[in-house]
């Protein structure tokens, strides 16, 4: 059994389009129970049966936190993916039986901070769903800057507003409306802290200006989710359980794994948590690493891989699997 | 040098430039040379967004080398107590950005700590470099009262009398360490005292 990954038995009692590219799914219980509590942050891992195919995707539950009849993501279709988004939006409908994961947060709060200061772009507004509900309840400090690339697009947007009027700021690319950053950044009181959750160049400008203004490291928290990239087909040997296996072009390492049978560990399947790392025992060919879990010299050395994220071009790969 | 064994003892670093606009030092005693050596590192320019509050002590040491250093504000103070209220107006009036370095001996760090913790920083953030005397400030589990610049064990509780074992155990929130009584059984009995933070 993966860690952190016990399985909650689902049906889809609700599929709601937001706008062009976002549907919200609604989740309740099989039995009728309540589902477990969660925290502003925490993100559950979806099995999507697709065929013959098992594909496993993280998303941000973004209901309240305060509400747990029923769990809510939303999913941005993303048409040149590798699919998992398209069977979400095109075959999951009200009275699916389904199976996620228990939430778990790996972008939570530090509720010691004085004030919460909060960055999304696009789809990474969705954490910031569940982390504003916790916060408005408790009577928490928080203000939060979101971009989008139209107004139609700013998805959620006008239920923020209504619900916390000036703590949300918007911010439009087709208007070219840009964050301050740097003013934003200066201009927070001692004991704020920082949260990002957007596009990869967001966050590490983000990261970046808020280091070179001195901002603590421990005071900024960014969650960026990497989607398995498709890739040329290769082939793996997992010294462990004696098994040869091919990675398809639109499968991930991980989940070519677990199709043949292996349980690995894995948490947010996005490069980020490092539950999966592996060690690999001999190689010939090069490795593609898309996490932001190893460091650089990690990824120099050859003697690790994130297989939830990562590929390899070459003749021959060995891991300790 | 601390002790590793208890978890909850204080570990100190190297004073070291941190990038930001501000930098706010205060230091007793030693800790001015703590920050001395750091400048050695700094950038240019760096000091120009530099505060220092520093408590010389008796001899008054050290003082021409910190003005040298230019920071843009010198602020002298004769002990911590009467820093006290200017620091936690310079706290609550900061901006994310402002960087602390706390310099000289246990006491003064821990207290600074203390104040600079409620303000809302983290204590990983904070850069501590020990220096100068070992003496502590220690709370007596039994009356609660604070005996500071204790430097012998065991010590005398200055508020109750009781002659209390310094222990390791460090409480961040008082910024003390703990003192138990050591002859709680049979109080003739008189262990030897020590100089044991000098
Ligand atoms: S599962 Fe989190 S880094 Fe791979």
């Amino acid at each position: 059994m993966s860690t952190g990954t016990t399985k909650l038995d689902v049906v889809v009692s609700d599929v709601v389009p937001v706008n062009e590219l976002v549907t919200r799914f609604h989740f309740r219980r099989r039995d009728g129970q309540m589902l477990p509590t969660f925290s502003g942050g925490a993100h559950v891992v979806v099995e999507m049966r697709d065929g013959d195919r098992t594909r496993l995707n993280p998303y941000s539950l973004m209901g309240s936190p305060l509400d747990t009849r029923e769990y809510t993501i939303s999913v941005r279709r993303d048409d040149v993916g590798r699919g998992g988004s398209l069977f979400m939006h095109r075959s999951v409908k009200p009275g699916l039986e389904m199976v996620i994961s228990y939430p778990v947060n790996l972008f939570s709060l530090d509720l010691r901070a004085k004030k919460h200061l909060m960055l999304a772009g696009g789809i990474g507004i969705t954490p910031f769903m569940a982390q504003t509900a916790q916060l408005a309840g408790e009577g928490g400090n928080f203000e939060l800057h979101y971009t989008c690339r139209t107004a139609s697009l700013g998805t959620y947007a006008d239920v923020l507003r209504e619900r916390y009027d000036r703590r949300i700021r918007l911010y439009h690319d087709d208007r070219d409306e840009r964050i301050d950053l740097d003013r934003l950044l200066s201009t927070q009181p001692l004991g704020t802290h920082l949260y990002v959750c957007g596009p990869a160049g967001m966050i590490n400008w983000a990261r970046d200006r808020a280091a070179s203004l001195g901002w603590p490291s421990e005071a900024v928290h960014f969650e960026h989710f990497a989607a398995p990239q498709p890739g040329l087909p290769f082939d793996v040997t997992l010294a462990v359980s004696g098994k040869t296996i091919r990675v398809g072009e639109q499968q991930s390492l991980l989940e070519a794994i677990e199709a043949a049978g292996v349980d690995p560990p894995y948490l947010c399947r996005g490069g980020v948590c490092g539950q999966c790392e592996t060690n690999v025992i001999s190689y010939d060919g090069k490795f593609i690493h898309n996490d932001h879990w190893l460091s650089e010299e990690d990824h120099r050395s050859g003697c690790k891989i994130m297989p939830c994220v990562s590929r390899f071009e070459g003749r021959s790969l060995v891991l300790e699997r | 040098m601390a002790a590793k064994t208890i978890i909850s003892r204080p570990i100190y670093g190297t004073l070291s430039p941190q990038p930001g606009k501000h930098h706010l030092f205060i230091a007793d005693a030693e800790g001015a040379l703590a920050i001395v050596d750091m400048a050695k590192m700094a950038p240019p320019g760096f000091f120009d967004g530099a505060e220092i509050v520093f408590i010389p002590g008796p001899d008054s040491k050290h003082i021409g080398a910190l003005e040298g250093l230019r920071p843009a504000q010198f602020h002298l103070a004769p002990s911590f107590a009467s820093l006290l209220p200017r620091l936690k107006q310079t706290l609550a009036n900061a901006h994310m950005g402002l960087r602390l370095y706390l310099a000289g001996t246990e006491g003064l760090i821990g207290q600074a700590m203390q104040v600079a913790l409620e303000a809302g920083i983290d204590h990983t953030s904070m850069q501590t470099e020990h220096r100068g005397s070992l003496a502590r400030r220690m709370q007596c589990v039994h009356c609660k009262g604070i005996t500071e610049n204790v430097t012998t064990q065991p010590a005398t509780c200055s508020h109750c009398g009781l002659l209390l074992l310094v222990r390791d155990h460090y409480s961040r929130r008082l910024a003390a360490f703990q003192g138990v009584c050591i002859n709680a059984e049979d109080r003739s009995e008189n262990p030897p005292m020590e100089e044991t933070f000098p």
